[in-house]
């Protein structure tokens, strides 16, 4: 038990570390995903055709595949930058896929009534888009948008392979090393994304009832 | 939004041939895939006018209402909205609509927004008329739709002849030229079929000009100037109601007459 009780900052600053790359990562993953979605959706056969390709391209790779290839393959091309923001943008790039995909699906299940009365006022593509559809869209996709969440989450201990070891699962990598205790070790990293993941969960079904759009 | 044009004036059966129509449809086809759900239908709607659209289910009545706001598209033909042929797509299409309603059968409020919201929304984003201004609108319209206690509501706490009038109001809320419905009634029971008809007859007596696809005959006698009847696609009949009615002057407008109850 030594291994927890007498590094208890270790586990903390593991814990911040890899709150702060999983939030980096949703916020833009947010942001391009909604785009992609937006893209996705507009009566422009390119912007649906780049996304489309986006989505089944970048969803079709292994995160750590993608992770390797922008934190290994990137300084080869000239291209350094922070190890902890090449991590998010990779992250992000690959989560924005599943985000697209989520947020269509909420769009699709606000009816197409609420589009035609919108139309029907005189309102633009984009105004439809933003003070209609997608405000609708959103509501319905809470939960789906936690799990994707709670994705995020837990696969940022991917990044340990690539060599950020400040976050949870590579302070218990190194704490491994040090004790050979991986029952405990482990075991207290299982525990701090367990109660992440909760607590996710919670909020989620919070918010559900709260922002729920019933008809 | 008070009364301009005198009863009377609202009740007049027939066009006036002194003025231009508000809307001039010449020759306007329609296909879905092969299917033709209009064949060349004329019809001439004037400033002030209440025309009701009847006929069977499938007869492309709804089709020709949304065709007026370009909600649907259409293969051959022309639609003139005072003056101005209808644009195809982009801002000017967009400005039309912004001048004709549109009261659509399933109500179709924005279900993430409050009924003071729902009529916001447009005068602000479209018109870009002042919050305050619009929101001072909006009570005015819930008031004439008898609504003013709902204005915290939101829809999915209304009745389906409360979201009716609300979405009534909605349209009132761009101070519309025109206003279409689209079967405003087809989706709601009896008691709640009064009050919207109520405030549609309301509508009609300050001289509204309005296009109403409708089952309810009895609003089709009492309230239209003039009745027509549309079947296959097809304009087969328009006449005044107690013409149409008493003598429907077309074998098929007899048949579909018969089948209704109590007209």
């Amino acid at each position: 038990m030594d291994a927890i009780t007498s590094h208890p900052d270790v586990f903390g600053h593991g814990l911040l570390m890899s709150l702060q790359i999983s939030a980096c990562t949703f916020v833009l993953a947010a942001a391009i995903g909604l785009l992609l979605a937006v893209c996705r959706i507009s009566p422009v056969r390119p912007l649906r055709l780049f996304a489309a390709v986006y989505v089944s391209t970048v969803r079709s790779v292994p995160l750590l595949v993608l992770l390797a290839l922008f934190v290994f393959g990137l300084p080869e091309i000239g291209l350094v930058y922070s190890l902890f923001w090449t991590v998010v943008t990779a992250m992000a790039l690959y989560w924005a896929a599943f985000l697209c995909e989520t947020v269509r699906a909420g769009v699709r299940a606000v009816p197409v009534g609420q589009t035609e009365a919108a139309r029907a006022l005189g309102m633009t593509f984009g105004q439809v888009l933003g003070s209609v559809i997608v405000p609708q869209a959103l509501r319905c996709t809470v939960q789906p948008m936690a799990s994707l969440l709670i994705a995020v989450v837990l696969n940022s201990s991917l990044a340990a392979a690539v060599g950020v070891t400040q976050e949870l699962t590579g302070q218990t990598v190194l704490l491994d090393q040090q004790y050979a205790q991986p029952l405990v070790t482990f075991g207290a990293a299982a525990v701090c994304y367990v109660l992440i993941t909760l607590a996710i969960g919670r909020t989620a079904a919070v918010l559900d009832r709260r922002l729920a759009v019933l008809r | 939004m008070t009364s301009t044009v005198p009863v009377d004036a609202a009740h007049e059966v027939g066009a006036p041939d002194h003025r231009p129509p508000l809307v001039r449809i010449r020759g306007l086809d329609k296909h879905y895939g092969p299917t033709q759900v209009l064949h060349s239908v004329d019809l001439d709607v004037f400033a002030g006018e209440v025309v009701a659209i009847v006929g069977p289910s499938g007869s492309g009545k709804s089709t020709l209402c949304r065709c007026i706001n370009r909600l649907d598209s259409t293969t051959a033909g022309s639609i003139v909205v005072d003056g101005a042929p209808l644009p195809e797509e982009g801002s000017e299409l967009r400005r039309l609509r912004a001048e004709v309603g549109m009261v659509f059968q399933s109500f179709n409020l924005f279900a993430h927004l409050t009924v003071v919201q729902n009529l916001m929304l447009a005068p602000v984003k479209v018109r870009g008329i002042r919050l305050e201004e619009a929101r001072e609108r909006a009570y005015g319209l819930l008031e004439r739709v008898g609504l003013a206690d709902k204005a915290y509501a939101y829809p999915r706490h209304l009745s389906g002849g409360q979201q009716q009038r609300v979405a009534i109001a909605r349209a009132l809320a761009m101070e519309p030229k025109l206003l279409l419905f689209d079967e405003p009634t087809s989706a709601l029971d009896p008691e709640m079929v009064r009050e919207v008809l109520g405030v549609m007859t309301q509508l009609a007596l300050d001289g509204m000009t309005m296009i109403v696809v409708t089952h309810e005959m009895g609003f089709a006698r009492q309230v239209a100037d003039r009745v027509v009847f549309m079947d296959g696609g097809r304009i087969l009949r328009t006449a005044p109601p107690e013409e149409f009615f008493t003598a429907p002057g077309h074998p098929r407008a007899e048949a579909f007459l018969a089948t209704l109850p109590g007209v």
